[in-house]
């Protein structure tokens, strides 16, 4: 059994529908844990950031971003998430 | 590892909100500008670097004609709109009737170094106490990707479609560099959106800008380079390296002339 | 104040900051570059500004820069610097930008470019035309005025003449009453409250306004705002002998004081003749020079250029006999001293034109 703890010190909220999926906030975000989705669509017809955890609220990407489609939040208390990777094993 | 983080409602555990959407100067609402642009990150340092050095209530900003002038409307600052290449004029009336008031001119490189370069070098040569900012991108992007005076040479664009070359085209011009000798001139600096980093880098030269204009030292000059995957005819995301390749080789990222270390040298030669 | 023999670019510098203006540019072209001496000479000393710009471009870019800081500001040039001049002067009428814009122009050619509105787009230049210094002092304080009032460019029509010749008058500063605050100047102090000031020639108001106006709407108010300064500005005239006159001539400006000389000598004579000098161009006293007209046989119009004026008398006088005997004259440097205005010569040709009129042999 492996168990796996990110901790993440900020999160983000995403407007989605804002995005125009320029692609700019990946490279941009230093923890790398900000993703474009591969076949979800927002309401414009673009592909948009999904979020993993492991955010450092750094705010790079609100720096970046052309269309200020995030919202930066930093967690009083860092937030630890464990994975289970054994289901995924399983799976 | 598949696990992605919930990111429609705000945080659940107890968080601060470092980072709005958008500054509260940027009134609300999507601005039209194309997916990839770098000038809305130039923007919101403006804006937030005015914001964050207490000069709102003095603040009155003068646009230019480009993509960027959709933030005259979008922008909850004091406006005048100027006609293409007119803004240091604008800007040096108002300030000399207005001499406690911060101003500072938005513009393209199309506006200002083709239409506009004479308002530019004589309100530099002048010593107006006006900060200019230039979203150069090196090309005329509102009119769909035409090339301007900061063109680089190899660069294609409608009006060079075989990529500039100097026989044709002619040579480009570093704006900056120009300016920086003139002796009205406070502060030259150049700086980009293409990186986080350049985005810090920028904000401090805007910061050191408004702060010589705050203490009468004369004409400041920031040149933010900007993405244009539109006008650059390549994907947005290839396009902060083409800003890094084609147009820092040529228009230099850095600090080109601050008053402070003329002055600081000035006094080294007289105490030797 | 006291009555001093003046130059007229003095009197009418020394007018314009009797009626408040503080910001003045321009770049120098003769006749007009007098003017410009002058408020460099006077505006410091009232707390003022005058910059010598660098080409006529930027002189009006700074002119609108401080209007729009809620400052009387004004610049001008001659008609050829005008020119250079009018996608700013079109664009500031669009953004209601009040200033006063002063032509020392080389002869009369710039009739169309003031009253048609020499740029782009659909706007009008309230128009004021003096015909001596005294009265120049007067007009350029109510151009400031009318700007103000209409929130819109005001354009002196003047000229070498004007410029250069010295007059006995006294310039004192005229009260045309109040006008409304210039609540919508700017001053940075509405940057971040949520209702920040625009002044913008394309449509002034911020996103989320409440109020949206897309382009041609915001044109169309600009052409009501034509409408209302057309029906709001009284239109200025003088006529001189018209009640009985068979020939009445019509002319603006300075050559006007020699027809009206000229007008007087043969009146004197037992001549016929009327006199009518349209002082605003526009709103042009339309109604005035037709009633002047109503006892005439023929009109006819005197001005230095191929007939521009002429137009819009012959639209004013509709059914009447008109013609042209003006000119163009110009010394040898084209300033606009024209060899042609002389008395005799004008007298010349006003009574040709009396003589022309058919008459009952009796």
């Amino acid at each position: 059994m492996s168990e796996r703890s990110i901790i993440s010190r900020g999160t983000l909220v995403i407007d989605i529908d804002r995005c125009k999926g320029c692609d700019l906030c990946i490279p941009a975000c230093k923890p790398g844990v900000l993703a474009m989705t591969t076949s979800k669509r927002n309401a414009g017809g673009y592909l948009y950031p999904e979020l993993s955890p492991g955010c450092t609220a750094c705010h790079a990407c609100a720096l970046i971003c052309p269309d200020f489609v995030f919202q930066v939040w930093k967690y009083d208390q860092p937030v630890t998430t464990t994975f289970d990777d054994t289901e995924d094993e399983a799976a | 590892m598949n696990h992605i983080v919930r990111t429609d409602l705000p945080p659940d555990q107890p968080a601060k909100l470092i980072d709005d959407f958008a500054p509260p100067l940027i009134l609300p609402g999507a601005h039209a500008l194309c997916a990839g642009c770098g000038e809305p990150a130039a923007m919101r340092s403006v804006v937030e670097i005015i914001d964050e050095m207490g000069l709102t209530k003095r603040s009155v900003a003068v646009f230019g004609i480009g993509c960027y002038t959709m933030f005259s409307w979008g922008l909850d600052m004091e406006v005048m709109q100027a006609l293409h290449g007119r803004a240091p004029s604008l800007a040096t009336g108002f300030k000399r009737v207005k001499p406690d008031s911060i101003v500072f001119t938005v513009q393209g490189d199309g506006d200002m170094v083709n239409e506009g370069l004479q308002e530019v070098i004589h309100s530099a040569a002048r010593g107006e106490n006006i900060t200019c900012v230039l979203l150069n991108n090196g090309v005329f992007g509102e009119t769909g990707g035409h090339m301007t005076a900061t063109t680089v040479l190899g660069q294609r664009t409608k009006t060079s479609l075989e990529g500039r070359n100097a026989a044709t085209h002619g040579y480009p011009i570093r704006i900056a560099e120009m300016l920086a000798p003139l002796e009205g001139v406070a502060y030259v600096a150049r700086g980009a959106t293409n990186t986080v980093g350049m985005v810090w880098k920028t904000r401090r030269m805007l910061q050191r800008a408004f702060e010589l204009q705050q203490a009468k030292a004369g004409f400041t000059f920031v040149e933010i380079l900007t993405m244009c995957p539109t006008g650059w005819f390549i994907e947005t995301g290839e396009a902060p390296d083409y800003l890094a390749e084609k147009l820092a080789s040529f228009h230099e990222i850095g600090v080109i002339k601050d008053v402070a270390d003329s002055k600081a040298s000035e006094a080294q030669t007289e105490s030797a | 104040m006291t009555v001093r023999l003046l130059e007229g670019s003095e009197a009418i510098a020394e007018a314009m900051v009797a009626a408040g203006c503080r910001f003045f540019a321009g770049y120098p072209m003769t006749p007009f570059t007098e003017v410009l001496e002058q408020m460099a000479a006077r505006l410091p000393s009232v707390g003022g500004v005058c910059m010598n710009a660098e080409s006529e471009l930027e002189a009006v870019g700074m002119t609108w820069g401080a209007a729009a800081a809620g400052v009387r500001a004004a610049t001008g040039s001659v008609g050829q610097g005008l020119s250079l001049m009018q996608e700013s002067l079109s664009e500031m009428t669009f953004a209601r930008v009040p200033a006063v814009i002063l032509n020392m122009a080389r002869g009369q050619g710039d009739y169309f470019q003031a009253t048609r509105g020499g740029g782009h787009g659909d706007y009008r230049h309230i128009v004021l035309a003096p015909c001596d210094v005294r009265e120049a002092v007067e007009l350029v304080q109510l151009a400031f005025h009318l700007a103000d009032e209409w929130r819109n460019p005001v354009m002196f029509m003047g000229d070498y003449y004007l410029a250069h010749v010295q007059e006995t008058v006294e310039v004192k500063r005229i009260d045309f009453g109040p006008v409304a605050d210039k609540t919508w100047a700017l001053d940075g102090s509405t940057s971040g409250s949520g209702n920040a000031r625009i002044v913008s020639p394309i449509v002034p108001t911020k996103r989320g306004a409440g109020v949206y106006l897309n382009y041609g709407q915001y044109l169309e108010t600009i052409g009501e705002r034509v409408r209302l300064m057309a029906e709001g500005v009284t239109p200025m005239v003088e006529t001189l002998y018209c009640e009985d006159a068979e020939l009445v001539v019509a002319a603006y400006g300075t050559p006007a004081r020699i027809v009206r000389y000229v007008v007087s000598q043969l009146r004197a004579e037992g001549l016929k003749v009327g006199f009518v000098r349209p002082i605003t161009l526009w709103p042009f006293p339309e109604e005035a020079v037709f009633k002047a007209t109503r006892s005439a046989r023929k009109v006819v119009v005197y001005e230095l250029n191929t007939g521009q004026m002429f137009d819009d008398i012959r639209l004013a006088v509709r059914d009447r006999d008109i013609r042209f005997i003006g000119g163009v004259s110009y010394d040898l440097d084209g300033f606009g001293i024209a060899p042609a205005l002389t008395p005799n010569n004008v007298a010349l040709r006003i009574r040709g034109a009396l003589n022309s009129i058919p008459r009952e042999v009796a």
